[in-house]
């Protein structure tokens, strides 16, 4: 309004005030000497002193490249500025070079206003800065925050993480279900055989046992292995009366539960017919698997108290007598003659 | 993003009550559950619920709780996030009460969906202040009262508080500023070390 300047457009003020607006600015003259500099910077470069030297010294301007007189810095006024400091104690500067109007007293020059950029967290924390470095109308605060905040909820969500995947890995363990084939795993066994007393009545359980899936695992690989499994999995569902429980109890182990089953010679049929599926040939992406399965069985009705886990016992011994016959083959579990015998084991 | 809150109201009464109280309180509140996961939505009800139930297991008056809360959020050491995050409102209590009215904003920053109350800083003179608070819980004033203590103690100044009921825009929290630096403040940096 005075000296008929139009309004608005000229700003003087000593350096002080740009203290406060620009704490990281520059003040230079048109030789390139620094002759003002901002308190934060100020601080940065405690115990160098950065009045009176020539800017170019100081700072190396990276982009654009080859600023490396005022005459191209002033023509450059206005870009974002990439630069660092020689030194190596700011490596990541950003910075906007303005000229100044001349006056009766100097010939003008320029000031740099700088920031931190991307490295603001490193010089927060190197040089210990407070709210007070920064120019009251800064987002360095809000930024400092949010990333406060940010560690804090991803601390968060890491311990969420760690819960969820410790509750997976105790649900995975309490599965009763074996995942390759779908049929029950051992735990599901065990409480299969632990409702069988409860349900009452005769049962019979039978252990198979694969014969030559070892040489299907070794000659054609494991995924030929695996297809085997399901296959005899499928087979042995299809065979069973619905009702029954099938369980994969080992790597080519299966252990059947027939509830309300009393008679050794259907028991018999039953494994009989199993044999004769598995011994069919399975295919596997146009190659042949030859699986054969050797069977132990036995009944509760054998014994006078029947306990899941002897009869367990029992139809592997017969199991394995089943083996030594040959393979191939179902056996029953022979019960001792002398009723005395039981009673005693 | 409620969980966070209810998680931290879980925090202060298994903290400052034991476990036994807070399985009491969520039995008496009707949850469903054992634990607030702090980054899950939970209904808004539940939050009234718990405090209500704490409060009358604890038999202490519901406004006592609440204000326990707000200085046990910002004290307790298990919760230095919090603190921390307050701490950056400014360099002196009165820059923090400054700050205030920008915390919900703030807040939204880091989770979009953080609801935290809406507040209005009044200053009627360098050491007179009023602060409204509106949210969803009722009482939360007495919260944020426990939270100004505590957080006053935090930057070495003296004040007095007092919680002056709601009015049509919220609960009103007087607050006059005794003396600004009556005590070391408590070290802050604004970034921590690494680890």
């Amino acid at each position: 309004m005075d000296g008929g300047m139009p309004p608005g457009r000229v700003f003087r003020f000593d350096p002080a005030a740009a203290d406060v607006l620009m704490p990281m600015h520059l003040g230079l003259q048109p030789d390139g000497r620094i002759v003002s500099a901002g308190p934060t910077l100020r601080r940065l470069f405690a115990g160098l002193p950065l009045l009176g030297h020539c800017f170019h010294s100081l700072f190396h301007i990276r982009r654009p490249s080859g600023l490396e007189d005022m005459g191209r810095l002033i023509a450059a006024a206005g870009q974002r500025l990439y630069l660092s400091s020689r030194d190596g104690r700011l490596a990541h500067l950003r910075g906007v070079a303005t000229p100044l109007i001349p006056s009766a007293e100097d010939g003008g020059g320029l000031v740099i206003n700088l920031s931190f950029g991307a490295g603001i967290l490193d010089a927060v924390r190197d040089h210990g800065l407070t709210d007070a470095d920064f120019a009251p109308t800064e987002l360095a605060m809000e930024l400092l925050y949010v990333v406060e905040a940010k560690t804090a909820v991803m601390e968060e969500l890491r311990a969420l993480n760690l819960r969820l995947h410790g509750a997976k890995t105790e649900a995975e363990e309490r599965a009763l279900t074996d995942t390759l084939t779908g049929l029950r795993n051992r735990r599901g066994l065990d409480q299969a055989l632990v409702r069988l007393p409860r349900r009452g009545g005769p049962f019979g359980l039978m252990h198979i046992d694969l014969d030559f899936f070892k040489q299907v695992n070794d000659t054609l690989g494991h995924a030929a292995g695996d297809h085997v499994l399901r296959e005899v999995a499928r087979i042995l569902c299809d065979e069973v009366r619905s009702g029954d429980t099938v369980a994969r109890v080992g790597g080519d182990e299966f252990v059947v539960v027939l509830p309300r089953m009393g008679d050794a010679a259907r028991l018999q049929q039953i494994a009989s017919r199993i044999i004769r599926h598995l011994n069919a040939p399975i295919l596997f992406e146009g190659q042949v698997c030859r699986v054969s399965a050797s069977i132990g069985m036995t009944l509760s009705s054998f014994y006078p108290r029947p306990d899941p886990q002897r009869m367990i016992e029992d139809a592997d011994a017969a199991l394995y007598a089943s083996k030594r016959a040959g393979r191939g083959q179902a056996v029953m579990h022979i019960p001792p003659a002398d009723p005395s015998d039981l009673q005693a084991g | 993003m409620n969980g966070l809150i209810n998680r931290s109201i879980q925090c202060f009464l298994t903290d400052t009550h034991g476990a036994g109280l807070w399985s009491r309180v969520a039995v008496a509140a009707g949850l469903d559950f054992e634990n607030f996961e702090p980054m899950l939505d939970y209904d808004p009800v539940l939050t009234d619920r718990v405090i209500t139930a704490a409060a009358r297991l604890l038999d202490r008056p519901r406004e006592t709780v609440l204000e326990d809360l707000g200085t046990f959020l910002v004290s307790h050491p298990h919760l230095g996030a919090l603190r921390r995050l307050l701490r950056f409102g400014g360099a002196s209590f009165v820059d923090f009460l400054h700050s205030l009215e920008e915390l919900p904003g703030r807040g939204r920053l880091a989770l979009p969906d953080l609801d935290l109350p809406q507040m209005l800083l009044l200053d009627h003179s360098p050491q007179d202040y009023t602060l409204t608070c509106r949210a969803p819980l009722a009482g939360a004033g007495h919260v944020l009262l426990g939270l100004l203590r505590a957080m006053a103690d935090d930057y070495g100044a003296l004040v007095w508080l007092e919680h002056q009921g709601a009015g049509l825009d919220g609960e009103v929290i007087a607050i006059r500023l005794l003396d600004d630096s009556f005590a070391a403040a408590r070290p802050f940096a604004l970034v921590q070390e690494a680890g």
